[in-house]
């Protein structure tokens, strides 16, 4: 991919607080209209990364290029172009939502009308409310809507869902949906793997200021190998041997009723249900468990803590 | 200067949302005009060198306006921005940083102001309040001890870790200025330990030099007190320029 070509392009970047270094020389570019996801754990240097790009922090090498403007030189410039949610901000408590639209709609050469904005986020109801009177859901959507008030190319979500319910976590994902559906460029962060996996169409996994993967959420699961576990109940009795028999089966359990069949093989499933139709053994509650963004992110981000445990 | 003005707007309106701010800069003075002027009213009174209770008092509860709006108002007002995280909320746009801090100064400058003409057009109206000097040197005396006040302001906000480290070290810059300056209790009343004491209070030469330019007096007259404010002035500035954060 040309530099031009890219929405955003890093080399080598490198950050340090005194003797921290957040950032240990990270390389990765985002295309144009891609949703790309950082994910690691508290302290791997992603907001570093992400203040970097947005030209908040100053780096102290590598070379970095965010719509073809470096964030150091032309901060200004870019944060035209730019949307940003910040992972720590706040507006003042006695602000009014449509009084913040309106005036940070007046901060840019070139601001969207902000009344639609306000309907697509669902808070069309709230324009007349203060600040600090908001849900916390409600802060996220209009703060959702200040990134959004300058129509940007590219957006950035550091830790959009930290603190919300299931519920406004899910329409969030909508609405990130919604923005690349506008031809937009997302780069996000999140602790939640379950998001990273349903929004992104690449991560790239932070560990202490290093890169430790980078690829598609299902590419890095199915990197991960990990074995599917299948568990059903059986309504008559049933041998262990013939399903040990089925291609790809590693182990099989049967603990009166409940069956847990392990193995490998995209078509385990499929070949564990018709062993079980050849024989006319009934079934039901039948389930699947696979690896998840999750275990691919503990497997590679595991270490050693005082407990014993991953940290 | 896109979008600074329109900041400044929201800034009086939230300013005017938020009862405590307001009641230092607007209502508080008339309180303490009503309270003194039933007191002693405003005819000529030995004590004041001949002068009315209200006459004497009008200028130094400007300077009382003056430091409460810069020892409190925007200590406060920009320590708890920075605390909040708003302060890296504006950093995220293309709003120039000092643009955020010009409107600060702007609005309470202005709240300030009309705090000012509250108080005299009270003072007048009721007490007949007498003005024998020129508008316009008290006008520049005026926005002279503002600044440095507000520069001083900006210092505490400046240093302060927390917007409650600034809130406490604003009170405590605050209220020996305010009793010991002459800014509420006439300075005429003290003991003359006391009167030495407040010397070495900043606000009693916004006291001095607001009452002397009220009655008339030449700058001249005034050289220590222009000095004083002068020099918090460019030290506030100077402190602040360099220990600021914006996080």
């Amino acid at each position: 991919m040309t530099e031009d070509a890219a929405a955003i392009q890093v080399h080598s970047l490198v950050k340090s607080y005194g003797r921290l270094r957040a950032v240990d020389g990270v390389d990765f570019s985002v295309r144009p209209g891609e949703i790309f996801g950082l994910i690691g754990p508290n302290g791997a240097g992603k907001t570093t990364t992400i203040e970097c790009l947005e030209g908040l922090r100053a780096a102290d090498g590598g070379r970095v290029r965010v719509l073809g403007l470096d964030p150091a030189a032309d901060g200004q410039e870019l944060r035209e172009r730019i949307g940003v949610q910040l992972q720590q901000s706040a507006l003042p408590d006695d602000m009014k939502v449509w009084e913040a639209l309106d005036l940070f709609a007046s901060y840019y050469r070139r601001p969207a009308p902000w009344k639609p904005l306000l309907e697509r986020l669902g808070i069309a109801d709230k324009r007349q409310t203060r600040f600090a009177r908001l849900s916390g859901g409600q802060k996220q959507r209009l703060f959702i809507a200040l990134a959004l008030v300058n129509d940007p190319e590219l957006v950035f979500l550091d830790e959009l869902t930290t603190g919300l319910d299931p519920h406004a976590r899910r329409s969030m994902w909508d609405l990130v949906k919604g923005i690349r559906e506008r031809g937009k460029t997302v780069l996000l962060t999140t602790h939640f793997m379950e998001e990273a996996e349903f929004l992104c169409d690449r991560v790239l996994v932070l560990d202490h200021g290093r890169i430790v993967a980078l690829d598609s959420p299902s590419e890095l699961v199915r990197g991960l190998a990990r074995e599917v576990r299948v568990l059903f109940t059986v309504e008559s009795p049933l041998e262990a041997a013939a399903l040990r028999a089925v291609p790809g089966v590693s182990r099989v359990e049967v603990n009166g009723s409940r069956v847990l069949v392990e193995g490998r093989g995209d078509r385990l499933i499929c070949l564990v249900v018709n062993a079980l139709d050849a024989r006319s053994v009934r079934f039901r509650d039948l389930r699947t468990e696979q690896a998840g963004l999750e275990d691919v992110f503990l497997a590679l981000t595991a270490r050693p803590g005082p407990d014993g445990g991953a940290r | 200067m896109r979008g600074f003005w329109k900041l400044a707007l929201v800034e009086i309106k939230i300013y005017l949302r938020q009862p405590e701010a307001a009641f230092f800069t607007l209502a508080f003075p008339l309180v303490l005009l009503f309270i003194f002027g039933s007191i002693y009213g405003n005819a000529p009174n030995e004590l004041f060198g001949g002068r009315g209770m209200v006459d004497v008092s009008t200028p130094a509860y400007l300077a009382m306006i003056i430091g409460s709006t810069g020892l409190l108002s925007i200590a406060i007002s920009i320590s708890s921005y920075r605390e909040k995280g708003v302060l890296r909320r504006y950093r995220a746009t293309p709003l120039r940083p000092a643009a955020v801090l010009a409107s600060q100064v702007v609005v309470h400058f202005l709240m300030t102001l009309v705090g000012a003409v509250l108080l005299i057009a009270s003072a007048r109206a009721v007490y007949g309040l007498r003005f024998p000097g020129r508008a316009g040197p008290v006008a520049l005396g005026f926005a002279l001890s503002a600044l440095s006040f507000f520069a001083v302001g900006f210092l505490v906000a400046s240093l302060a870790r927390t917007a409650r480290a600034a809130y406490i070290v604003g009170l405590v810059l605050y209220f020996p200025n305010l009793f010991l300056s002459g800014a509420t209790i006439p300075k005429e009343t003290f003991p003359p330990a006391i009167r030495s004491a407040g010397k070495f209070i900043p606000l009693t030469h916004v006291v001095d030099l607001l009452q002397g330019l009220w009655f008339g007096d030449p700058w001249g007259r005034h050289a220590l007190a222009i000095g004083v404010l002068a020099g918090l002035f460019v030290l506030g500035v100077a402190v602040s320029a360099k220990a600021f954060r914006w996080e």
